[in-house]
């Protein structure tokens, strides 16, 4: 399965939320998207822009200042 | 059989885009839900900068409007278009540097250029007439309609009783005598309509999702043009216009001046663009030299950071200045008492 990394640090919401829309727009069904933020504002808007819009969040985690989710395409 | 009719709404995290959307769903029509990032959208960024307010529970509300109605989100940057609407709003400014009208028209033109690329019907905002004292006022919003390229396209559910009926009315694919006629700056009605529509949490209205209505904000950005010559901004100029304190003591520079461990955090990830000054003899605020300075300008700007470090009674402070490539170097200096920075240095 592909696996796409982004870097969306330093970037203020919705900065990471377009990042991540703008890659999933490229990626097929069932790949993953890794985005790596330090906007604790994504902890929030990325999840609610999955859930509206029929994507899947994975995993959550946090290192140091980093926070870093990955995302399912969907459907 | 029918064919059902598609809308975009433009939602902005407040309750009138949010009613009027709902509005338009209900009479049976397919909507999603169109936001415009323009770099200058308040969505929360000094909480996402200042360690103290980063605990603060905080949302974007376009998204949460959006989960809200069960409708999609699109999110579009539109950062360099915006340049021209800032720069050169044909139909000026408001209080501060908010170019109202401008944006309103460019918003939904993009909006139009939106259901064209994406085979939808037409447009839906949450305006209401006579709310807003540039785009929202009986005589300009025919001019949204008309210089957006929207016309009859552009319905705006909440007063479209005080309009003349547009293309969805005419056609019937929305009934008219479903839509309202609110008008004014009372928003009675719009919490009313909440209620009867079962809404209960919404973002409260405090007219500024946008930092160029902010007056502090628009005299950062103006001195930011007179200090440059030009008229212009980057992405990362517009961000530092929000981030720490400012104090300019000539044309040819400015410092950017951290105001906690947040906002310090924030401007080191900009310290390879910018001169940087940091004490090293004392704690102290991190501190990003925007413009061009000159050789005596660097000690000004150390005496001046060792002015906000916990050196400030100390006789001397030092501080290391570092280029933009890493190089660095230290300056021992006395601190500017407070008395001697002239209240005109502060933007």
């Amino acid at each position: 399965m592909n696996t796409k990394h982004i870097d969306a640090r330093r970037l203020l919401c919705p900065m990471p939320v377009i990042r991540t829309q703008d890659a999933v727009a490229d990626m097929q069904p069932g790949e993953q998207l890794v985005i790596t933020c330090t906007d604790p504002g994504a902890l929030k808007d990325i999840p609610a822009w999955c859930r509206i819009n029929g994507h899947r969040v994975v995993e959550t985690r946090q290192e140091g200042d980093d926070i870093i989710i990955t995302v399912e395409v969907g459907a | 059989m029918s064919t059902q009719r598609k809308a975009v709404a433009l939602i902005s995290g407040g309750l009138d885009s949010m009613l009027a959307a709902r509005v338009i769903m209900d009479q049976g029509i397919h909507v999603e839900g169109i936001n415009f990032f323009t770099g200058f959208c308040v969505e929360g960024h000094t909480h996402a900068i200042r360690k103290k307010d980063r605990a603060k529970p905080k949302r974007n509300n376009a998204l949460w409007v959006a989960e809200q109605l069960g409708i999609k989100l699109h999110i579009i940057d539109v950062i360099e278009e915006y340049k021209d609407v800032l720069i050169n709003p044909k139909h000026g400014y408001g209080q501060n540097m908010n170019p109202c009208l401008d944006c309103k028209c460019f918003m939904v033109h993009k909006a139009v250029e939106w259901i064209r690329a994406h085979d939808f019907d037409f447009i839906i905002t949450g305006e209401v007439m006579g709310q807003r004292p540039m785009s929202q006022r009986r005589d300009t919003m025919p001019v949204v309609a008309r210089e957006s390229g929207a016309d009859d396209l552009l319905l705006r559910p909440l007063c479209a009783k005080h309009l003349p009926p547009t293309l969805p009315e005419r056609e019937g694919w929305v009934d008219r005598e479903k839509l309202l006629d609110f008008h004014g700056r009372n928003r009675k009605p719009q919490m009313a309509l909440a209620r009867q529509l079962g809404i209960e949490d919404y973002a409260q209205p405090a007219g500024g999702c946008c930092f160029l209505t902010d007056r502090a904000y628009s005299d950062k950005l103006v001195d930011l043009w007179q200090a440059r010559g030009e008229r212009e901004y980057q992405l990362d100029d517009i961000m530092l216009l929000k981030v720490g304190r400012h104090i300019r003591p000539n044309p040819r520079f400015k410092l950017i001046i951290g105001r906690e461990e947040g906002e310090n955090r924030f401007l080191e990830g900009y310290r390879k663009q910018y001169v940087s000054l940091c004490p090293t003899s004392h704690k102290g605020p991190l501190v990003l030299l925007d413009g061009w300075p000159e050789e005596a300008d660097l000690e000004l700007a150390a005496r001046i950071t060792a002015r906000y470090s916990q050196g400030r009674d100390a006789e001397q402070v030092t501080v290391a200045v570092r280029q933009g490539d890493g190089e660095e170097r230290e300056l021992t200096v006395a601190p500017m008492p407070p008395g001697e920075i002239p209240a005109d240095w502060h933007v």
